[in-house]
């Protein structure tokens, strides 16, 4: 089984606008950085010409949407804690509003499966509704693949 | 804490602290020859007091052909390596438990966005530690375990591990604000995360 995660994020301000221009010029290398980290399968893009984030315009929010699918759980943590993409998640409050609501999810998924959007998101939902579980969890409150918490 | 106890105990005899140490501080695995040479006892001794710090989890073992494994007869064979172990072994008597109420702390911290309070903080308590011209030795009385990397200083050791590994982002922010003060003048901490070592790194300063 892959590890497959969704974060999403509301930018204090469009993708165009001065306040995240420094956030946006960091997508291409920080996402440079996670496909060539040992683990990664697979990372979510909008389009070929989009080289991160999918944009959900039908909320009318700008809410960025991460997905990509990893090896082991060991392999996303050290590429979300242990690379430089570390000092871009601590400036994450210059770019990204303050949320109280669940922003971030993790499942399985069966090697080779790639989830879209929709599932990510409906994963998410559904961390946000019940709380973790084999389905639906964090690092915190992680779950095996065998539905076990570890 | 009875296994901590007995593993903190397995470190009495000198000859294993000396063994302990040696492989601790090369941050990689560690053949028996190596360590026999290293602390100046036989083979045989180091290969005996290395089985008896694994078997109290200190070391972990491992085998690896090594480079100076020479052809002929059992010359192609892995040989039996160790490192350090990953577990923190801490005996506190009577028992106490910073480390739980640490990771209560930073998850309620965390949780209230009071992150960068907590960094000054942090940044401050460096800053007390703070001695011109002793941020190296200061480093190494903390348990960071600082090692030459080029012109960089790493840190092999991360003390604040087990809390961080629950709230990284919190811990990794207060230990580089207090670093950086333990640095003061003398060099530049900056975040240089990789994996199983410490998030900060070092650049010497130019003496002023």
């Amino acid at each position: 089984m892959h590890l497959a995660q969704l974060n999403v994020g509301r930018l204090v301000a469009p993708l165009d606008a001065p306040e995240v221009a420094e956030f946006v010029a960091l997508l291409e290398p920080i996402n440079a950085l996670a496909d060539d980290a040992p683990g990664f399968v697979w990372r979510f893009t909008a389009s070929d010409t989009d080289s991160a984030v999918a944009y959900r315009h039908d909320s009318g929010d700008d809410l960025l949407i991460n997905m990509s699918v990893w090896r082991t759980r060991q392999d996303l943590w050290n590429y979300v804690y242990r690379t430089r993409h570390l000092a871009v998640l601590q400036r994450r409050r210059e770019w990204f509003a303050r949320t109280v609501e669940v922003h971030s999810v993790m499942w399985w998924v069966p090697d080779g499966h790639l989830p879209t959007a929709a599932q990510g998101l409906a994963r998410l939902a559904r961390l946000a509704e019940h709380g973790p579980g084999p389905d639906a969890f964090t690092f915190k409150d992680f779950h095996e693949p065998s539905g076990t918490p570890a | 804490m009875t296994d901590d106890l007995a593993a903190v105990a397995a470190l009495h005899d000198p000859v294993r602290r000396a063994l302990y140490d040696y492989v601790a501080a090369q941050g990689r695995a560690v053949g028996r020859n190596e360590a026999a040479q290293q602390t100046g006892i036989s083979r045989t001794l180091a290969a005996f007091h290395l089985d008896k710090l694994a078997e109290a989890g200190l070391l972990e073992v491992d085998f690896m052909r090594l480079t100076e494994a020479r052809p002929g007869p059992g010359g192609g064979r892995p040989a039996k390596v160790y490192r350090r172990g990953s577990i923190a072994r801490t005996v506190t008597l009577p028992h106490r438990d910073y480390e739980q109420l640490a990771a209560l702390l930073a998850e309620a911290v965390h949780d209230t966005a009071a992150d960068d309070r907590a960094v000054a903080a942090a940044g401050a308590a460096g800053a007390r530690l703070h001695e011109p011209g002793a941020w190296l030795s200061t480093l190494r009385a903390r348990g960071y375990e600082p090692y030459p990397d080029g012109d960089r200083v790493r840190l092999r050791n991360c003390p604040f591990r087990q809390v961080a590994q629950a709230q990284p982002l919190l811990v990794c922010s207060m230990n580089l604000a207090l670093c950086q003060g333990i640095a003061g003048g003398d060099a530049t901490a900056e975040l240089d995360p990789r994996p199983d070592e410490c998030c900060v790194s070092f650049s010497k300063n130019k003496s002023r």
